[in-house]
């Protein structure tokens, strides 16, 4: 049976941790692996984490997390209405960062990348950018 | 739980949160710099043993930390990272500018390389 969250939150630093765990915690029912738990928390901690630095540039939003879960995959769309990403091949680069200034390490959608199994960005300058990632249980090649 | 700050000899030692992301991240950075600054630290220490969960805003702190200290000749050392923290700072390309301290025997089987 098919399985669905909603959650919508303001884009601040501190719902970081509940957006991950709330993840973490749709999960559960997966039996999936410690390293399956930590994939998934990362992920969306980074989409997140993106949404309140760049999408909203720390001032505050609306962001929208849907989760889904039909036989063993999970689908994860992580949405914001912020400023949206002029070149999402440029923004998906490992170290690529707009903001130097904060330290950030650029490594954000090179994560989600690596630690879910297909990664899919939309956005539109203005409008806000859409994540949507996946991932199967019980599948997991965690090799490096 | 809160991070915590100890100078020993030219060593900043900073024992990291449970929890490193981008709002854990800001003090730790700030703090250090502070330490940094006031201090005749030359290297820094990051203990990941209470620390469960790291995103890529913990890499920022690492990689931001090595590059105030490197200048100086100063190296940035990593204490029990367990697997998952060493995955990300693997996937990160951070490792060949990090010392690892390997005392503990409890990270029982290594993934070397």
């Amino acid at each position: 049976m098919k399985n669905e969250i909603r959650i919508e939150m303001e884009a601040l630093p501190e719902n970081e941790g509940f957006a991950r765990v709330a993840a973490a915690a749709f999960i559960t029912p997966q039996n999936p692996t410690v390293e399956e738990v930590c994939d998934v928390k990362t992920a969306v901690s980074e989409a997140v984490t993106n949404a309140v630095i760049h999408a909203y540039e720390e001032k505050g939003g609306r962001i929208v997390i849907r989760c889904s879960l039909e036989n063993g995959l999970l689908h994860i769309e992580i949405e914001d209405f912020g400023r949206g990403i002029e070149d999402i091949p440029k923004a998906m680069e490992p170290l690529f960062t707009t903001r130097p200034e904060l330290e950030r390490s650029g490594m954000g959608f090179a994560f989600m990348e690596a630690f879910m199994d297909s990664l899919d960005v939309k956005s539109e300058p203005g409008k806000g950018t859409r994540i949507i990632m996946e991932k199967k249980f019980g599948s997991t090649l965690c090799g490096e | 739980m809160e991070e915590e700050f100890r100078i020993i000899d030219h060593y900043l030692m900073i024992r990291l949160p449970e929890e490193i992301d981008h709002k854990s991240c800001q003090e730790i950075s700030r703090k250090a710099d502070r330490m940094l600054l006031d201090s005749e630290v030359k290297h820094v220490v990051f203990d990941f043993s209470r620390t469960m969960f790291m995103d890529s805003s913990g890499v920022g702190v690492l990689a931001g930390r090595y590059r105030k200290v490197s200048c100086f000749g100063g190296k940035v050392f990593v204490a029990n990272a367990n697997r998952r923290i060493r995955k990300i700072l693997k996937l990160s390309g951070l490792m060949k500018y990090l010392e690892f301290m390997e005392q503990e025997e409890e990270n029982e089987k290594r993934d070397q390389d």
